[in-house]
């Protein structure tokens, strides 16, 4: 085995705060050897991003490295002065960070901020530092790299971006990469591009690579070995393949059992019963007290008829100067009584638009919509009422989704209180038990959104989505803001409330396995179109279009993860 | 960030708890220039509201006053009558003191009047124009761009001249200090309402609203209720700041002759005369005035700077 | 860029148009111009004639229309108080203010831009902190008492400097110049610097907040990671992103230099416009309010169209449209 490159020998950083001082990384140790793709993987709060901070230098005020050594080929770079740091930074270790957008000085173009870095750290002339820079641009795979090169970074993609990252990470030859979340801000298939860039240039350039990832996919695609955190700590070291089939640790096992399996379809969600999150939580009792509803008429509650949707691109005084971006191009549906509905897509396909038209947020441009054979596009402002009665959603960001400034106990008796559904002294009352069935304590009730975690806030979400007895739920992307541990939870309340309640379901997520658990019938969208409908099985095991083709090949395989 | 479970404890705490145990409280427990600037402040302006009563005479009431006492130097009796006053007297013999105590009643009447009348202009206008958009949105804005060419003491001023060219002479005197908060707050809604604007547009986009809306919230409740409460700490340090420059623009228009009338002088008034006799060596009429003027201006400025740091998240 | 321009244009026709209409209400609405001009001993004929004669006669849109007219050439009738063309009023008094406006505006930029920047850098530095504090003290000190205080120190006490008017001024054409001695040299010091003290305090206060915000992002973080020094990410990747919004406000605050001269004009009884201007809103002498009304807006509006230039020339993403 070939020496390491780069060796973290017991860090640990500290911050600190108000109530004491915190310790996000505790004792870390790890090592990456040339050409190797080590990926640190863990939930929000692991420590993960900390740790690849100490290692470039990069540490935020006021948390410092509070004891423990790195080692890079040799020489011990954590004490340091400014100045010997700098030179490692950027020189020896290359940073890549997770948005593209932001990464970039937006004023200065791509061949500028190539050049003075390769200048930098090389001390070439200028003539020559062009020469790399548009070698390396070459090397990223960004196409006509001479034009490329004069340009500002607003005029690249977001992939194309992070490709541009990646050569400005590259420019002093170094021999470590922190990449922290590379590919997080981008979609599936340009996901799939990075990594493997990523994985070419550990080949060919020998460097090794540290990979910041929350994503179980990426890690059983991308690395060979695996460091697992959990609160600050690695609980887990060792080869990916033995790792994700062999777990020693129960966090690691409770972690790769919750992620959702795209092979088969699955009655619940495994939980992480790691660190005591399992929630107690009862839908039965909920059942009871649910008003039966008449089933719809024509067997289907929901149907979408050609609906359009139409965004101003560039406004102008003159209609006929405006120009259009069409995000929702005819879409035709429908939804049966107590179906679970997917709607997959890449981001900008329309498939949220599509959701927001439905729950009357956005207005139709073109096209119909029926629920429970009314013409919603039709309606009168009062009938409206009686169907947003009807009709919830759950958002994809439990953060935003909460008025920071209103109780939890005001959030969910909003509905009760607006469409007066029960006398003013009972309201208390239900919305108790609303939060006491998502698994909330009743002190929860006289708290504000901010003091609890993110699947808590789902959990809130979802008691204000059922205080009305709603018939039709609606859920953007759910889960994708959550750890995989919390998903799961939140996924199984959604199972539960479907299977006791009988409610029917708009699904709407990128993520293909999560979707192949959830929905009974899926429906693929592209470009503001719907491509393709089928049922969940039938789409997963066959697949008519070659875009869902290529988008269920992109899917992670996990083929080594146990049971 | 972290997804751990919070331990709740079954105990409720009350507002007032709550509020002592806040960020914004601890960081101003540990903060000397907010504490020294908020008590400086609170000082000053509660023996504004209390002037009646401190003040040692008053200063309007011609019956109290003495001409023999005019320039009387500070703590040093008359040389006429004897009488000592703390801060000397001015050409007329009014106890200078008083005049400040009694000044500064007008100088943050108007001044906090003039900020009351502009943030709820401000806020109306640019929730207005920030959750409805379209051509409200174009026609309050544009507005604001036009008006925001102008410094806002020119817009005071020129506000101030038209009034003084429609109102009565006789009741030109009655009519300043209310045509100066006019005058101050109509020039002052436009950074409100910029600000209200693209808090609301922020807030707009959350999925809270999209909430509301979807159980069917009329947008009025949607903004007062859901929007409002959550953009007004920016509002709030505009607002502080503005209230000492609110203040300060009093004082310049005052001092220019087109503010409070010489019956109902502010602070800016007072060293509007004082000036006349700075250089002939009364100093102290000038002096005092102008202390109290910049201990309000700088009291109620830092205090603004300090909680827009506290509040701006991003800084910590 | 075009279409960005061409709009800016469209926006400061509008700014001109909208003051035009202020200006013309004044006139029409403030105080009736025939009691004016005429005395007490009148009769209906004369107030028939002159309304006639003074177009009061024709609706109020071809009024404006006169009125605007009229303000291209310059032509703002005559001055009630002074009974003299206003145009020539004018052209006398402006030497006076933009000699002093861009004196305080090189030394409220230059100042203002360099300490800022030296602020936001040292960050917790105590050079850096007294200055912050003092710059408080600068927003909070009103122009007016900065003014007195140094004709206190500077005139009275120490002697060194004039403490009113502008000195010997050496005329250039129509223009008077107050550059080319001694004494008009040594006038101009205590009014540019009580002049440009508030501005420069604000400059400075808004380049260092935005350098601060600038120095938060991600961009800068990375350069930082690419292992460039603190100087070059200082100096050339900072500031240069730091400059795009400051610009902006430093367009604005040219003009107010110009508005806020009133202030400085009337402690040094300076004769400028700012001093004429006061001097009409006392005396609610209408055609010199409406010409100096109309005068700062045509400057400000230049002022204004120059900095978006400048603007687009700095910000790429508004030369060159995304593909």
């Amino acid at each position: 085995m070939t020496e390491p490159v780069l060796s973290i020998r017991d860090l640990t950083v500290e911050i600190p705060t108000r109530h004491g001082l915190f310790k996000p990384v505790q004792n870390v140790t790890y090592d990456i050897r040339p050409g190797e793709i080590r990926g640190v993987v863990g939930e929000s709060g692991a420590g993960k991003s900390m740790t690849g901070n100490a290692v470039i230098g990069l540490l935020d005020d006021p948390a410092r490295i509070a004891s423990g050594e790195i080692w890079l080929k040799g020489r011990r770079i954590d004490n340091l002065g400014v100045e010997e740091q700098r030179a490692i930074r950027g020189g020896e270790i290359g940073m890549i960070f997770q948005d593209p957008l932001t990464s970039l000085n937006p004023l200065f173009t791509i061949g500028e901020q190539l050049v003075e870095t390769i200048q930098l750290h090389l001390k070439v002339s200028g003539k020559e530092a062009k020469e790399r820079a548009l070698a390396l641009l070459d090397r990223v795979s960004i196409p006509d790299p001479k034009t490329r090169f004069d340009q500002y970074p607003h005029q690249f993609s977001g992939g194309m971006r992070q490709r541009v990252v990646i050569a400005l990470a590259l420019c002093s030859e170094p021999s470590v990469i922190v990449a922290d979340e590379p590919t997080t801000a981008l979609d599936v298939s340009i996901q799939a591009q990075v990594l493997d860039l990523i994985k070419e240039l550990a080949r060919e350039t020998q460097v090794g690579v540290i990979l910041v990832t929350h994503d179980m996919g990426v890690i059983a695609d991308t690395t060979e070995q695996v460091t697992v955190m959990y609160n600050g700590q690695v609980v887990e070291n060792g080869s990916t393949d033995q790792v994700l089939s062999a777990p020693k640790h129960e966090y690691t096992k409770s972690l790769i059992a919750a992620v959702p399996r795209p092979q088969v379809k699955l009655h619940r969600f495994p939980q992480v019963s790691y660190g005591g999150r399992e929630t107690t939580f009862k839908i039965e009792d909920l059942a009871r007290n649910w008003a039966k509803t008449e089933p719809s008429k024509s067997g289907k509650l929901l149907e979408v008829e050609g609906i359009t949707k139409k965004f101003l691109e560039k406004s102008a005084i003159l209609p006929s100067w405006r120009t259009y971006f069409t995000a929702v191009d005819e879409v035709t549906f429908d939804i049966k009584d107590g179906e679970v509905f997917g709607l997959v897509g890449e981001s900008g396909s329309g498939k949220s638009t599509v959701a927001r038209m439905i729950g009357t947020l956005l207005d139709v441009d073109g096209g119909r919509i029926r629920f429970d054979g009314e013409e919603v596009t039709a309606m009168t402002p009062a009938q409206i009422a009686g169907y947003r009665r009807q009709i919830q959603m759950i958002f994809q960001d439990p953060f935003s989704s909460l008025n920071p400034r209103m109780k939890v106990e005001s959030i969910v008796a909003e509905p009760l209180r607006h469409h007066k559904l029960l006398p003013v002294d009972q309201i208390s009352g239900r919305v108790q038990e609303l939060l006491d069935r998502v698994g909330l304590t009743r002190a929860a009730a006289a708290k504000y959104p901010h003091e609890f975690s993110g699947g808590q806030r789902q959990r809130i979400s979802i008691a204000r989505a059922l205080a009305t007895q709603p018939r039709f739920l609606i859920c953007d992307e759910p889960t994708s803001a959550l750890d995989v541990s919390i998903q799961a939870q939140i996924l199984n309340i959604l199972k539960d409330l479907q299977e006791h309640l009988g409610l029917t379901m708009l699904f709407i997520s990128h993520d293909l396995p999560v979707v192949r658990q959830m929905c009974d019938r899926v429906g693929v969208m592209k470009q503001g179109q719907l491509i393709e409908v089928q049922e969940t099985e039938t789409l997963f095991a066959d697949p008519r279009q070659d875009y869902t083709k290529k988008l269920l090949e992109l899917m992670p395989r996990l083929a080594q993860l146990s049971g | 960030m972290t997804d751990r479970p919070i331990v709740a404890p079954e105990v409720v705490p009350s507002r007032m708890r709550r509020a002592l145990d806040s960020d914004l409280f601890y960081a101003f427990k540990r903060s000397p220039v907010a504490i020294v600037s908020a008590v400086v402040a609170a000082i000053l302006i509660l023996s504004a509201v209390f002037a009646p009563l401190i003040a040692p005479t008053n200063p309007f009431d011609p019956s109290s006053l003495n001409l023999m006492n005019g320039f009387t130097p500070p703590m040093a009796p008359n040389a006429f009558t004897g009488d000592t006053f703390l801060l000397g007297t001015d050409d007329q013999g009014r106890d200078v003191f008083s005049t400040i105590l009694y000044g500064m009643r007008i100088s943050l009447f108007v001044g906090f009047a003039a900020v009351l009348f502009a943030v709820v202009l401000g806020i109306f206008l640019g929730l207005l124009a920030g959750y409805f958009g379209g051509w409200a949105d174009s026609f309050i804005m544009r507005a604001a761009d036009v008006q925001l060419t102008f410094p806002s003491i020119l817009v005071a001023m020129l506000i101030f001249g038209i009034a003084k060219g429609i109102t009565p002479v006789e009741n030109r005197d009655q009519m300043a200090i209310w045509v100066l908060i006019l005058a101050i707050g109509l020039s002052d809604w436009v950074q409100f309402a910029r600000v209200v604007r693209g808090a609301t547009l922020v807030e707009k986009g959350k999925d809270y609203v999209s909430a509301a809306r979807l159980i069917g919230r009329r947008p009025y409740a949607i903004m007062l209720r859901h929007i409002l409460p959550n953009i007004l700490s920016p509002v709030l340090v505009i607002a502080t700041i503005s209230l000492a420059l609110a203040i300060i623009a009093e004082a310049t228009l005052s001092f220019l002759g087109v503010g409070a009338p010489a019956t109902q002088p502010s602070l800016g008034t007072l060293i509007r005369v004082g000036q006349g006799f700075l250089f002939s060596g009364e100093w102290w009429i000038l002096f005092f005035p102008a202390c109290t003027l910049l201990a309000l201006a700088l009291s109620v400025n830092m205090l603004g700077d300090w909680l827009r740091d506290a509040l701006n998240p991003r800084l910590k | 860029m075009l279409p960005f321009i061409l709009k800016r244009v469209f926006q400061s026709l509008l700014v001109l148009i909208i003051t035009g209409a202020i200006a013309f209400s004044m006139f029409t609405f403030v105080g009736d111009p025939i009691d004016n001009m005429l005395g007490q001993e009148r009769t209906m004929e004369d107030v028939e004639r002159l309304r006639a004669q003074l177009g009061l006669d024709q609706p109020i849109p071809v009024q404006y229309v006169k009125f605007l007219g009229e303000a291209v050439q310059g032509n703002f009738g005559v001055s009630y108080r002074q009974g003299r063309e206003v145009s020539e009023i004018i052209k006398e008094r402006a030497p006076a203010t933009l000699e002093l406006a861009a004196l305080s505006a090189v030394f409220a930029i230059v100042v203002g831009i360099a300490l800022g920047v030296f602020t936001a850098i040292r960050r917790d530095g105590f050079v850096a902190n007294f200055i912050m504090s003092s710059s408080l003290i600068g927003v909070s000190l009103p122009t007016f008492l900065i003014g007195i205080l140094l004709i206190y120190l500077f005139s009275v006490e120490l002697g060194w400097l004039p403490s009113f008017g502008r000195g010997e001024v050496v005329r250039v054409g129509w223009w008077s110049t107050g550059f080319l001695t001694e004494t008009g040299l040594k006038a101009l010091i205590l009014p540019s610097i009580t002049l440009g003290l508030y501005q420069m305090t604000l400059i400075m206060r808004l380049v260092r907040s935005e350098m601060l915000e600038v120095l938060r992002q991600d961009y800068i973080r990375f350069a930082r990671a690419r292992g460039l020094s603190e100087r070059v990410i200082n100096f050339r990747h900072a500031l240069k992103n730091t400059m795009v919004p400051v610009i902006t406000v430093i367009g604005l605050q040219l003009g107010a230099i110009i508005a806020f001269a009133i202030i400085t004009e009337t402690v040094f009884q300076w004769p400028g416009l700012g001093l004429l201007f006061i001097n009409a809103i006392q005396f609610v002498d209408i055609p010199v309010m409406a010409a100096y009304l109309m005068m700062i807006s045509v400057m400000f509006v230049v002022i204004n169209l120059l900095v978006d230039i400048l603007y687009a020339f700095i910000d790429p993403r508004l030369r060159v449209s995304a593909k």
